[in-house]
């Protein structure tokens, strides 16, 4: 079958997902989490008052709303240490008398900077090191070229989408993300490395074909495992996301979109790459 | 008897699911008990039922980030002055008797800093806190006044004289009641420098003041009546019980050689962990099945193999982590319910391959032994990229660059072993258990 003569489709639906997520990048940025902001978090149980009593008491803060139930009120607000936020509760206390604090987490502004800039560090080690091991067991830059763009098409995917989900439902991006992010980048490497070893073999094999009719032979053989390697980690992933506890359920759907993602850009992303990659003046050889 | 090589194989398996299983299972299941065997490997005690290491954020506690204010320390001496911080800080933990902390340091730029995590509730953080956090240092002090300037006038306080007896004279400190009204307090004995220190001091302020003063405050000021020998001195004030107890163990382990602050703090109520890890079993047990079926719907016979290494994976995966043992932590469950989607990955791109030399017309053992050894190369450069990217997470070398939170970690760590056991139950343990179980047929007529 003669896959790669959809190239420009494939870049056009690839298109179609990015940019909204990369305007939304632009415009809303990410929302990310106090692990980068800095901040404090904490949750109140037992409470009476409604939530602008509540608020109203940490009001030198920039207090926020976070989630608020008929008794809890989860909080965000600017960094404050533990004795002074319990001074502030015990001010409650007259309309709430049992009102106790069951969660408090609080991280210094100075903290959240160099977590993001130590993600940064992380994310640059990978795509440099994935673009050197790549390079290095397919033997030619290319692979490692576009196996390293294809991973970036599925990063802007997921940041994209998580500044979506940000802006929309409100969404965190926090230090699990980033892990997240990360494993993404090896799932995509991961499943492209399977069509790219295939084009390796055929290539070692077949005599007087074209690239890209080799390329288009390796696309036919290596598609069913490409999805039934994914189907089997996302059905996980689906079941963790689905019916997994709260604090893992947004990750589970970051590498969720991932690995979809990264099952798409592998045979339509990473191998068209390949095929344009020939088109450049440099390319052929 | 000689046993052949893929028998062998089966031999050894067999024998390693036998010891996970020992490992993995309760001690006691209903009236069944297991086998006692004393045997200790290094630092394993295989006697003992091993515990799974449950991290904060699933058994709840406190971690706190504490940094070091170092600007009064030479450069030179500050990793040696933080390496202390956390021993004084690790004793006063102990001593305070929270069972199952950690401490460790960190090192960023000219940041020092301490991570401290202890499993206590949120309602004992405030103390926990002072207790890690107070720097603890005792020093023994004279009170000086100024005469005023007419003799009615009341001598005002101009400060303290510091003497040389401090926090570091002291051999031991305990909480003490008063006799008359049950008041709790804090006695000092001190060593044999401290108690001539103290003597020389008493003998020399007979009628007068001296300030016992930690970190910089008079706790209290007794009037010297006579001199003392028996090197003991007793701090009142208002403690309440718990107050003086928190001292007696900052006294004890010593003074902290810096002052530290909060720089980010995370309380984990216990209840929040319990529940996130029925929902992830659940999770897991339905994601496992889904695997199973969808293996076993498309593979046949060989999913059926596959899903019995798939089995054997979580088994030994499991008994791994008592083994090294790993702190599980929720991010680190994902990672293991992750693993588990991707071990079959290995065993799909086998299959897949058999299914292609089987078009090729080759007969199913020769398709099977070709399926295995060509579809090595694309396992082999996959499971690179994922462990590079495992280690980058993982940080081994602390590199000061990349981050080194413990969920991150815990979910790195529950990747790469879980890659490279996948690679043996997938690579190993399949090929094993096909080459005596499986039977293909060949196509017939071959076509040659």
């Amino acid at each position: 079958m003669n896959w790669m003569k959809l190239t420009p489709i494939y870049f056009l639906i690839s298109a179609l997902v990015i940019i909204p997520g990369l305007f939304s990048l632009a415009r809303y940025g990410l929302k990310l989490s106090i692990e980068f902001t800095g901040g404090t978090r904490l949750t109140l149980t037992q409470v009476q008052s409604d939530s602008e009593t509540i608020l109203a008491a940490f009001k030198d803060y920039s207090p926020n709303v976070e989630n608020r139930s008929d008794t809890s009120i989860t909080l965000k607000m600017k960094t404050i240490d533990q004795p002074l936020a319990q001074k502030q509760i015990e001010s409650l206390k007259e309309e709430n008398s049992e009102i106790t604090l069951t969660d408090f987490e609080t991280i210094g502004p100075a903290l959240g900077q160099e977590t993001l800039k130590k993600t940064l560090n992380a994310l640059l080690l990978a795509s440099v090191l994935l673009l050197a091991y790549i390079s290095f067991a397919f033997k030619q830059i290319k692979y490692g070229v576009c196996a390293v763009l294809a991973m970036f098409h599925d990063t802007a995917v997921l940041l994209g989408s998580f500044s979506l989900l940000g802006h929309f439902a409100g969404i965190e991006v926090d230090l699990l993300f980033v892990t997240a992010v990360l494993t993404i980048l090896s799932f995509s490497v991961h499943d492209t490395i399977v069509v790219y070893d295939r084009i390796r073999e055929l290539n070692k094999k077949t005599k007087g074909v074209t690239y890209i009719e080799l390329i288009n032979r390796a696309v036919t053989e290596t598609m069913a495992r490409s999805l039934n390697n994914s189907l089997t980690i996302i059905f996980m992933l689906l079941a963790m996301f689905l019916l997994g506890g709260q604090s893992t359920k947004y990750f589970s759907l970051a590498l969720l979109i991932g690995t979809i993602t990264g099952t798409y850009s592998s045979t339509f992303t990473a191998a068209p790459l390949l095929v344009a990659w020939e088109k450049l003046p440099f390319g052929k050889k | 008897m000689k046993l052949s090589k893929p028998l062998q194989a089966l031999v050894i398996i067999a024998l390693l699911v036998i010891a996970s299983l020992y490992i993995v299972l309760p001690q006691q299941i209903g009236s069944i008990s297991r086998p006692f065997f004393p045997i200790k490997i290094g630092g394993l005690d295989l006697s003992q039922e091993l515990p799974l290491k449950q991290g904060l954020d699933i058994r709840g506690g406190l971690q706190v980030v504490l940094t070091a204010h170092m600007e009064s320390i030479e450069e030179v001496d500050r990793q040696s002055a933080l390496d202390s911080l956390k021993n004084k800080i690790e004793r006063r933990v102990d001593l305070y008797g929270v069972s199952e902390s950690t401490v460790k340091t960190a090192v960023n730029g000219q940041d020092y800093r301490v991570i401290v995590e202890i499993p206590v509730d949120v309602a004992d953080t405030l103390q926990a806190l002072s207790l890690i956090g107070e720097t603890a240092k005792l020093e023994f002090a004279l009170p000086q006044y100024l005469a005023g300037e007419t003799a009615t006038d009341e001598a005002t306080f101009a400060g303290f004289t510091p003497t040389d007896l401090t926090g570091a004279d002291l051999k031991i400190a305990e909480v003490t009641f008063e006799t008359e009204n049950r008041l709790p307090g804090v006695s000092l004995t001190f060593k044999e420098s401290g108690r001539e220190k103290f003597q020389k001091l008493t003998k020399e302020n007979i009628e007068k003041p001296i300030a016992i003063l930690l970190d910089g405050e008079a706790v209290t000021m007794p009037i010297v009546r006579q001199e003392i020998t028996g090197g003991q001195a007793q701090i009142t004030g208002s403690f309440t019980v718990e107050e003086a107890k928190s001292l007696t163990v900052q006294l004890n382990a010593g003074a902290l050689p810096v002052p530290v602050s909060v720089i980010s703090q995370k309380n984990i109520p216990a209840t929040l962990g319990a529940d996130s890890i029925r929902k992830s079993i659940i999770a897991g047990g339905i994601g496992l099945l889904m695997v199973i079926v969808f293996m076993i719907g498309n593979y046949g016979k060989m999913g059926i193999i596959a899903s019995v290494s798939l089995v054997l994976y979580g088994l030994f995966t499991l008994a791994l982590y008592k083994i090294i043992p790993v702190v599980l932590s929720l991010p680190g469950i994902a990672g293991f319910l992750l693993s588990v989607g991707m071990a079959v990955d290995s065993n799909i791109l086998i299959f897949e391959r058999y299914k292609e030399e089987i078009r090729a017309g080759r007969g199913w053992q020769v398709a099977l032994e070709l399926a295995f050894g060509r579809a090595w190369d694309s396992i082999k450069d996959a499971n690179t990229a994922t462990i590079i990217t495992g280690l980058i997470l993982f940080n081994p070398l602390e590199w000061s660059f990349l981050n080194s939170s413990g969920a991150v970690r815990g979910f790195a760590l529950t990747l790469i072993l879980g890659i490279l056991i996948s690679l043996f139950t997938g690579i190993y343990v399949t090929r094993n258990l096909l080459r005596v179980f499986y039977h293909g047929k060949n196509q017939t007529p071959k076509k040659l």
